[in-house]
């Protein structure tokens, strides 16, 4: 441990490795299903808590877990399929392959399973998954008896995910609007998104996710460094500070103060980051759920507006090199 | 720092400690190799070609080495001067038999054509290539394919001369002959065959993209883009042009995602075949306005009608004069033309080099004009 001073290290607190914290069961029937031992990994301390488990899974995180595995499975083995099972060009081509949504023409109709029908499975078992696993973050916090914060921001995130597979391909009448399921393949998606409707920069919503994403990382690193910066006076202890502001809050608030005017408080500094956060998806999806379906070429839509700037210089290289025109 | 078993096992097996510090110290040379990178820029030399206003970010930008390496199949480029005709001269079609497409040319012309085309297509194989029995001083026979497919491929030369010049002539006079494409080779390099459905057990839009292919320029775009659109004239365009139009997908109204990321192979394929990049042609804040294009797109839209023609006039139809091992590998299709087949991946074929000048046989499909 000579090498890591002793009350700091990269990210976290000091390294506590004794009795496993196996957590509370008031009323003698929580941990039930909860696994039933835990380990220690100084390399994890490094990173986090030292401690590994014990994990509760429970009925949500079950169904999560098989629901989310078969989803995995089902886009792999078609995967596989589409290289005639050879496992060698599965492997190469593994960052191009794709389970594709239907083709067009079958509209909101169940497809054949090689045109999409598979996509279809798997996308419901996907959408069970990811509810679960949203009820699973609602009813742990519920069971630590904290607020629902983590529930709803995830909420956000499944509603940018709604959008994209449910919401707007019923609105389009077709689930060949839907992403595809590839590495590769779900970019090329988003890039046709922004050039079939005609340059999603000029979509507001598209602008105001941005905004919100950028000014997370903006937040996150801030505050990061703020507190950071701050622990040497006992900021780390953020929840104290909250309610018993010292001398680590009264720089940190000072700094801030000075270089821009305005500061956040020890508490609201997390509302500031959670609204940026949530708005990302929030915004996102509302950008993504009026294209084509209420807006079908964005630039156009910015000249009506008066927002996208002429040019009036001309086109063309002959008019910039030496000696042209 | 390490978990315990580590350091137990490191107890129980001593070594070397010198080959870490080789990765060590090569993880260092990088990290110090990445650190000078990002402060002085990268060592080559880069120039940029404006192609549109200020603020636009429109431009072309190139490595200067290889702006100043032109093709290098240039220098193997064969031309002769034409012998101007005199009057009452014996013509190819009267002195030597069977001359179909190019018998009102003179005995010198004629003869210096067939010498220049035997350097352009078949420097190794020399007259024998297309003229089985040139040993022996025969070359009326029509017995091998390869004089038949010349024959057509010398119309065809004609048609592009005549007929496009507005895309083989765009800036100054270049034209095209035979070296344009073939370069030295019996066949041209970058021809096409049809690849698509690329996946197995799949149909639709499931099965004719997600492979990195040739024809998809190594994305996971379709692999069917340069068929669908220069052989069955499918439509490139896909945007609406008013901000909110009625249309349904599924009925086919309106384009879908797949059929972009099609139009987006294809142009994939016009900036690798030319060297270019989106906004050498398009301001790519708007891809569809024609308000707010270059002169370049106007010259590549031409471009596109030529190579549909090409094709469908003139190598389609020769299909069946070509031997199997011609053909292609998944529907024995004959080698089509695309964009590439003639600029190599550059902007200009041959930098722009003239190479109709010494050519007015190939410069008409009528009488050609000595000047």
């Amino acid at each position: 441990m000579t090498m890591w001073p002793e009350y700091q290290n990269i990210f976290t607190q000091v390294q506590v490795q004794a009795e496993p914290e196996m957590g509370m069961d008031d009323s003698g029937e929580m941990s039930a299903e909860r696994t039933k031992s835990a380990t220690f990994s100084t390399l994890v301390g490094i990173l986090g808590n030292a401690q590994l488990g014990p994990i509760y899974l429970g009925f949500y995180g079950i169904i999560s877990l098989a629901t989310g595995l078969l989803w995995f499975n089902i886009v792999g083995f078609n995967m596989l399929s589409q290289v005639g099972w050879s496992i060698p060009e599965f492997i190469r081509q593994l960052f191009w392959l794709a389970l594709e949504p239907p083709s067009p023409e079958y509209g909101l109709r169940m497809p054949p399973l090689n045109d999409g029908g598979w996509y279809i499975i798997s996308s419901f078992f996907l959408l069970v998954s990811v509810s679960c696993w949203w009820l699973r973050t609602y009813s742990l916090a519920e069971q630590h008896k904290m607020g629902k914060h983590v529930a709803w921001a995830f909420a956000a995130a499944i509603w940018l995910f709604l959008v994209l597979g449910l919401f707007r391909p019923i609105l389009m009448g077709s689930w060949s609007e839907a992403v595809p399921y590839g590495i590769f393949p779900h970019l090329d998606w988003t890039t046709a998104f922004s050039i079939r409707y005609g340059n999603l920069y000029y979509n507001p919503f598209h602008c105001l996710s941005i905004v919100f994403l950028y000014g997370s990382v903006l937040l996150f690193a801030m505050h990061g460094a703020t507190i950071l910066a701050v622990t040497r006076y006992g900021g780390d202890r953020e929840l104290e500070q909250i309610y018993d502001r010292g001398t680590a809050s009264e720089r940190a608030a000072l700094f801030w103060r000075w270089t821009m005017g305005f500061n956040a408080t020890m508490e609201g500094i997390h509302r500031w980051a959670w609204w940026f956060a949530v708005l990302t998806p929030i915004t996102g999806g509302i950008g993504i759920l009026l294209t084509g379906t209420v807006v079908d070429n964005w630039f156009i839509w910015a000249q009506e507006h008066y927002f996208a700037p002429e040019y009036l210089e001309p086109y063309g290289y002959e008019s910039y090199v030496e000696g042209g025109q | 720092m390490f978990p315990k078993w580590f350091t137990e096992w490191n107890s129980k097996n001593p070594t070397n400690i010198y080959g870490p510090a080789i990765v060590v110290g090569a993880a260092g040379s990088a990290v110090f190799a990445a650190a000078l990178l990002v402060s002085f820029g990268q060592p080559f030399a880069t120039d940029s070609m404006q192609t549109g206003p200020r603020g636009t970010g429109m431009h072309v930008a190139k490595y200067v080495t290889d702006i100043n390496t032109p093709d290098p199949t240039i220098e193997d480029y064969y031309t002769d001067e034409p012998y101007i005709p005199e009057e009452g001269e014996e013509l190819a079609g009267d002195i030597y038999e069977n001359v179909q497409v190019l018998g009102d040319l003179t005995d010198a012309n004629f003869n210096r054509l067939m010498n220049a085309m035997t350097q352009w297509v078949a420097p190794d194989e020399g007259c024998a290539y297309c003229h089985s029995g040139a040993d022996e001083g025969i070359y009326a026979d029509d017995d091998l394919y390869t004089k038949v497919v010349a024959r057509n491929m010398i119309q065809m030369t004609q048609s592009i001369n005549e007929n496009w010049v507005g895309h083989v002539q765009a800036n100054q006079e270049v034209g095209v002959n035979c070296y344009t494409c073939h370069r030295g080779e019996a066949v041209p390099s970058e021809v096409w065959f049809r690849i698509d459905p690329v996946n197995e057990n799949a149909q639709g839009w499931s099965a004719n993209q997600n492979r990195a292919t040739t024809l998809s320029q190594f994305t996971s775009l379709p692999s069917d883009a340069l068929y669908q659109y220069l052989i069955e004239y499918e439509t490139i365009g896909v945007h609406d042009l008013e901000s909110r139009v009625a249309g349904s997908i599924a009925e086919g109204e309106v384009a879908s995602i797949q059929q972009t990321e099609r139009t987006y192979s294809f142009m994939n394929y016009f900036s690798n075949s030319l060297g270019v990049n989106c906004v050498f042609c398009h301001n790519s804040r708007a891809f569809y306005d024609p308000g707010q294009v270059t002169p370049q797109w106007a010259t590549a839209s031409l471009g596109i009608s030529m190579a549909q023609e090409i094709n469908a006039d003139w190598i389609l139809p020769i299909k069946d004069v070509l031997p199997d091992h011609r053909l292609g590998p998944l529907y024995a299709d004959a080698p089509k033309a695309a964009c590439k087949t003639c600029h190599k991946g550059y902007q200009k074929p041959m930098g722009g080099l003239n190479v109709i000048a010494d050519w007015p046989e190939l410069a008409t499909t009528g009488t050609p004009v000595y000047e």
